[in-house]
């Protein structure tokens, strides 16, 4: 088996991207669409971790990009739970086809 | 063959094979308790790689915070044991073969370059360091965007309260 390394690790988070990308496309329910949008956050969070482990270990960047990732993901999901409760009191169901309606 | 690489590779087995099933199965519950799974084979390769703080925010805040949330408001909107619908097979076969060819094109590039490290001292990653950067006011601190970011969560909680507020001139129709 080869030893992991740096393109191993960005291996695994292109992967996970798509696998976000994949659901997002596919899912109708908009809670599953926040889901596969938190797999794509997590992905970019890890690329950020390798790239400060392999090739920038001198300074701490990736650590505050991922922080900062990671905090503005939770402000996102409150607020899209937010939206989504507000969706389904008004029309008793999340698919996206019920959002267009938001727009207005 | 090393026991750290055995570890790894089951690592990345967990968080790819239950990022697979989050967003394949039909159950919603399911879905979250997968998502819950990969997220912690993720926090598990921050263990590995030895960032042990952002190993302990990934748990603290994505599956302490985000997936608590998440399976709460499937509970407030989601009838119990429901399967959601089935997806077209076009469309379906449509996402795969867009996010197939994506991941191609990039692992294929990824694999063409060579990247080059830095041969300068390095800084490891414990919490005094990572403290004494973020509220630093020299030129490698991260004092303004911590406060921008502070800033932001306090217009998202406030932002979730107007949202979430029950409309009165709704309620009457």
């Amino acid at each position: 088996m080869i030893q992991p390394g740096l393109y191993q690790i960005l291996f695994i988070s292109t992967a996970l991207f798509f696998i976000g990308i994949y659901g997002f496309f596919t899912r109708r329910n908009l809670i599953t669409i926040l889901m596969s949008v938190e797999l794509v956050l997590n992905s970019v969070n890890l690329n950020f971790i390798a790239f400060n482990k392999y090739l920038w270990p001198n300074r701490l960047d990736g650590v505050f990009f991922t922080i900062f990732i990671i905090a503005i993901a939770a402000a996102e999901a409150a607020t899209a739970i937010a939206i989504i409760i507000n969706l389904y009191r008004s029309h008793q169901s999340i698919d996206v086809e019920n959002a267009e309606e938001m727009k207005y | 063959m090393e026991g750290s690489t055995i570890i790894f590779y089951m690592l990345a087995l967990l968080s790819l094979l239950s990022a697979v099933l989050a967003v394949t199965t039909r159950q919603i519950f399911r879905a979250a308790i997968y998502l819950l799974f990969s997220l912690i084979g993720i926090a598990g390769l921050y263990f590995w790689l030895q960032y042990e703080f952002i190993a302990a925010v990934q748990i603290v805040i994505y599956v302490g915070g985000i997936v608590v949330l998440i399976i709460f408001s499937i509970f407030l909107t989601q009838a119990t044991g429901e399967k959601l619908p089935k997806q077209k097979y076009g469309s379906q076969l449509f996402a795969v073969l867009a996010a197939f060819c994506g991941f191609t094109v990039t692992v294929l590039q990824l694999f063409k370059y060579s990247f080059k490290q830095t041969d300068l001292p390095h800084v490891e990653p414990t919490v005094s360091n990572i403290g004494n950067m973020m509220l630093g006011l020299t030129e490698n601190g991260y004092a303004l965007p911590f406060e921008v970011v502070s800033i932001l969560l306090l217009a998202a909680m406030v932002g979730c309260i107007v949202i979430a507020l029950k409309n009165k001139s709704l309620k009457k129709v």
